[in-house]
């Protein structure tokens, strides 16, 4: 591998613009919304500066930016955008149309949490309530990850199996607004990876004229679902492929499961994002006290990777999901219902605890996935432990 | 430009027959018209509504040039995004002709839901005509009020009942709020003066930036008449003046038709071709009659002051004065 | 057209025939049906104009061509339009 080291100081915003640079796409229509701001500002100064290509639409509201963005798709061009939070939920009625459509749109999110109270810090109930769009998710622990993550989700989306929308979603302020040392890719080694765009069926093809989101009643509208599901079901495979070429490029490697210290693990702990980061410190330290203990990190959560994470988790006595969001389902967080479904088939079955925390941006540091790695101590002990618990929250 | 109907037929049909919008439906009218504007190849975007669902019922389409429906709020936003993406692609050489984008709404997904997204689109200039037909309610859903349902009108949100005759408030004024956008080109147009409607379409088409055209166009089912009387009653809601033929040109109005003295008709003879306002014949409604020639005469006032006050040649009267 | 599954459809719900609703005959929504008097005809080509239904064709010559019954639902709008009054809306005999 001759890859020259760029490594520059950059926030979780500015790895994202900075690929978003190097991707060069066709169209950007986006809308600033805190913590995503540093995203927009800078891709416009890119384009304002003649760093990129772009057409860049500065729209009146996420509703449009996701609207521009579809027809930006539908008409032949690569496409992107930008959110979080209330931006994501206005968004709403046209992520479904983005994916309906099977249109490769790659849109970095910031996660911050959901109104009301309005609150403009980090959890997960913006991408969770998304989480049945139809869009990939990919979920990143670092500016680094969320940098390449951008990158190799343009090839997933656009890839002829899929035809899918992606999120590549990392944490609002704790890793959008921190800075950290990203290894850069050279500009051409990106503009190489991700290709030259053909989109089948481009509105301005006007030679081949095509009709978009037709009425599709009882009669057909069923198929059209079904083929989604298809789609859905290569995306593992497509995704694999596309890490690999990823790895060659970059000497990263990602995983759709991610693992720390799981091969002899006997309790662990699942998590999103840059708690992974705050909990691998944790688990040197016990490691180092012998105590066997592992983190899964479910980079890609839509799809869910259900058998993976199952054949990981099933060998382990007990487990602690933890939710950076709330369903109000009254039965826990969304992961919890993920990961508890895909262990149902299993015979052996880990205990599985679940924690929801960190909402609006709620801290959790070291003592906390102490207290839950000595709450997974305790069931392995036999003792009762409450199934549920909110982690941080004042009584 | 001198519009001649025997070359309209070598214009290419851009929808075609096989829709299924009802009998004396208007909306195809209108649109057939003002794509009559344009020789060039169009992408049309449309807001969901009757025009919409009736011509793309999987697996049929009758649009023979490129089509997207995406939602009901954002058939601008929609063109917004396939013109940047034209001319990001134009720019790079991957597409090479010239290639007109048609937003279409009707006036729910224009004076009301689609609002904001329009706006946003007229102040960031995107090169592309925007055509809202006014059917003056939600006929799509069942004839639901909009913000372009006459006063008095009754609708299935505004039914005219015991107590509340039918719809209380006027219309908005869509075409002065995009003229207030200080885009190109705005007009509002109407199928009965067909070549007023297309020269119109052209010199939206024609122009760089953004067009408006806000077209009236009738619904049998939802205005209550007859199949047959699109045209008529386009006709007289424009020699009523209760639908002016305008146009606003790089800041200039102008009234593009004055119904000559013989023509002029009272609103009430528009009003008593339809269903929707029979309530208004009772003696107790009558003063909603009154009120609306009255605001149709003292919208015809501003219009010939907004001439007046923006024609070059009213300037250099003044001065001579 | 018999409904295709899932594997033969273009992906999204896309349409690719451009114009195929022409497969879809709306003739027989139809009540009225237009009757032309071809002798009275000016050829002014206002119906064709105005039909809401594409159903009125031009010949190359610009004169006016059929009505294509297939898909006339009959409105009465070219019969209204008419300036020389040639088109009749007769009673359709079913
Ligand atoms: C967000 C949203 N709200 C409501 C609807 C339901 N809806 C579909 S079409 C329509 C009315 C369309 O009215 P208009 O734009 O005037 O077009 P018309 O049907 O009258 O031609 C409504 C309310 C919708 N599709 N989407
Ligand atoms: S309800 Fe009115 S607008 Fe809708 S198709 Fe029928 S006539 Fe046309
Ligand atoms: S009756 Fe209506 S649909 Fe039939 S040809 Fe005349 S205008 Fe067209
Ligand atoms: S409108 Fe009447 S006169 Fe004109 S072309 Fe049609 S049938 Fe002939
Ligand atoms: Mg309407």
């Amino acid at each position: 591998m001759n890859n020259k080291l760029i490594i520059k100081p950059l926030t979780g915003a500015a790895a994202v613009s900075e690929a978003m640079r190097q991707i060069d796409p066709d169209v950007v229509a986006a809308y600033p919304i805190t913590p995503q701001t540093d995203i927009v500002m800078k891709f416009s100064q890119f384009v304002n500066d003649g760093k990129v290509t772009t057409e860049f639409v500065p729209v009146e509201s996420e509703h449009s930016a996701m609207s521009a963005c579809v027809g930006a798709s539908a008409a032949g061009a690569r496409a992107m955008t930008a959110t979080a939070s209330a931006g994501l939920a206005l968004m709403w009625e046209i992520l479904y149309i983005a994916a309906s459509n099977r249109l490769p749109i790659v849109m970095p999110v910031v996660n911050r949490a959901l109104s009301a109270p309005i609150n403009i810090h980090c959890d997960h109930s913006d991408t969770m309530g998304a989480r049945d769009s139809g869009w990939i998710q990919i979920y990143c622990e670092s500016a680094q990850e969320a940098y390449d993550n951008v990158i190799a989700a343009m090839r997933i989306a656009e890839h002829e199996k899929i035809m899918l929308p992606v999120m590549v979603c990392q944490d609002g302020f704790i890793t959008s607004h921190a800075m950290e040392r990203v290894d850069i890719l050279e500009d051409d080694k990106v503009k190489q990876f991700v290709g030259e765009l053909n989109l089948p069926f481009p509105l301005l093809d006007t030679d081949n004229p095509v009709t978009y989101g037709p009425l599709d009643l009882f009669d057909y509208y069923f198929e059209h679902k079904r083929q989604q599901s298809e789609a859905i079901s290569h995306v593992f495979e497509v995704t694999d492929k596309i890490y690999n070429e990823f790895e060659k490029i970059s000497g990263r490697k990602y995983n759709r499961v991610e693992t720390y210290e799981m091969e002899d693990a006997e309790t662990a702990i699942v998590a999103l994002n840059s708690t992974i980061g705050t909990a691998k410190d944790v688990v040197d330290t016990l490691r180092q006290k012998g105590e066997k203990v592992g983190l899964l990190f479910p980079r890609m959560f839509r799809p869910f990777p259900a058998e993976e994470i199952a054949e990981i988790l099933a060998r382990l006595s007990a487990v602690a999901v933890l939710d950076r969001s709330e369903t109000f389902s009254g039965t826990g967080g969304p992961m919890l219902a993920d990961i508890k479904s895909a262990l149902y088939e299993k015979e052996n079955k880990p205990v599985i605890l679940n924690y929801i925390y960190g909402l609006g941006g709620r801290e959790i540091n070291p003592a906390h996935i102490e207290q839950v790695f000595s709450d997974l101590k305790e069931v392995q002990k036999g003792n009762e432990v409450e199934k549920l618990t909110y982690l941080g929250v004042r009584e | 430009m001198k519009l001649n109907i025997k070359d309209l037929p070598k214009i290419p049909e851009r929808l075609g027959p096989g829709h299924r919008l009802c009998s004396g439906c208007g909306a195809p009218i209108v649109a057939k018209m003002v794509l009559m504007g344009t020789k060039d190849p169009v992408v049309v975007t449309n807001a969901t509504g009757c025009l919409e669902v009736a011509t793309t019922i999987f697996p049929y389409t009758a649009w023979k040039t490129p089509f997207i429906h995406s939602a009901f709020e954002n058939s601008a936003s929609t063109a917004a995004g396939v013109e940047a993406a034209y001319q990001s692609l134009k720019r790079k050489g991957k597409v090479k002709e010239e290639v007109k984008i048609l937003a279409i709404g009707g006036d729910g997904g224009t004076y009301d839901i689609g609002l904001q997204a329009l706006s946003g689109a007229l102040e960031r200039g995107h090169d592309f005509v925007y055509l809202c037909y006014d059917n003056g309610a939600y006929m799509n859903t069942g004839i639901q009020r909009s913000g372009a349902t006459p006063r008095g009108s009754s609708t299935t949100t505004s039914p005219a009942g015991e107590a509340v005759p039918g719809k209380q408030q006027f219309p908005k004024d869509l075409t002065a709020i995009c003229a207030a956008h200080k885009v190109p080109y705005v007009a509002q147009g109407a199928i009965s003066n067909w070549k007023d409607l297309i020269t119109k379409a052209s010199k939206a088409f024609a122009v760089k930036g953004p067009a408006v055209l806000n077209v009236l166009s009738p619904c049998p089912p939802g205005w209550k008449h007859a199949d047959d009387l699109a045209v008529e009653i386009s006709e007289i809601a424009v020699n009523s003046k209760i639908w002016p033929l305008y146009e606003i040109e790089n800041g200039q109005w102008k009234i593009t038709y004055r119904p000559r003295e013989n023509k002029i008709r009272p609103v009430e003879d528009w009003i008593k071709m339809q269903g929707r306002f029979r309530h208004l014949s009772r003696k107790e409604n009558h003063h909603i009659i009154d009120e609306i020639q009255q605001w149709a005469d003292e919208n015809w006032d501003r219009l010939e002051k907004m001439e007046k006050a923006t024609s070059n040649q009213g300037d250099s009267e003044e001065k001579q004065k | 057209m018999s409904e295709k599954g899932w594997k033969d459809l273009a992906a999204g719900g896309k349409i690719t025939e451009p114009g195929n609703a022409a497969q879809y005959k709306t003739g027989d929504w139809r009540t009225f049906i237009p009757d032309v008097d071809r002798e009275k005809c000016i050829n002014c080509l206002f119906c064709y104009l105005y039909c809401p239904d594409m159903a009125i064709e031009v010949k190359e010559d610009s004169t006016l061509g059929e009505i294509k019954l297939d898909y006339c639902k009959g409105c009465g709008i070219c019969s209204s339009v008419c300036p020389v009054k040639c088109i009749e809306m007769k009673k359709e005999e079913k």
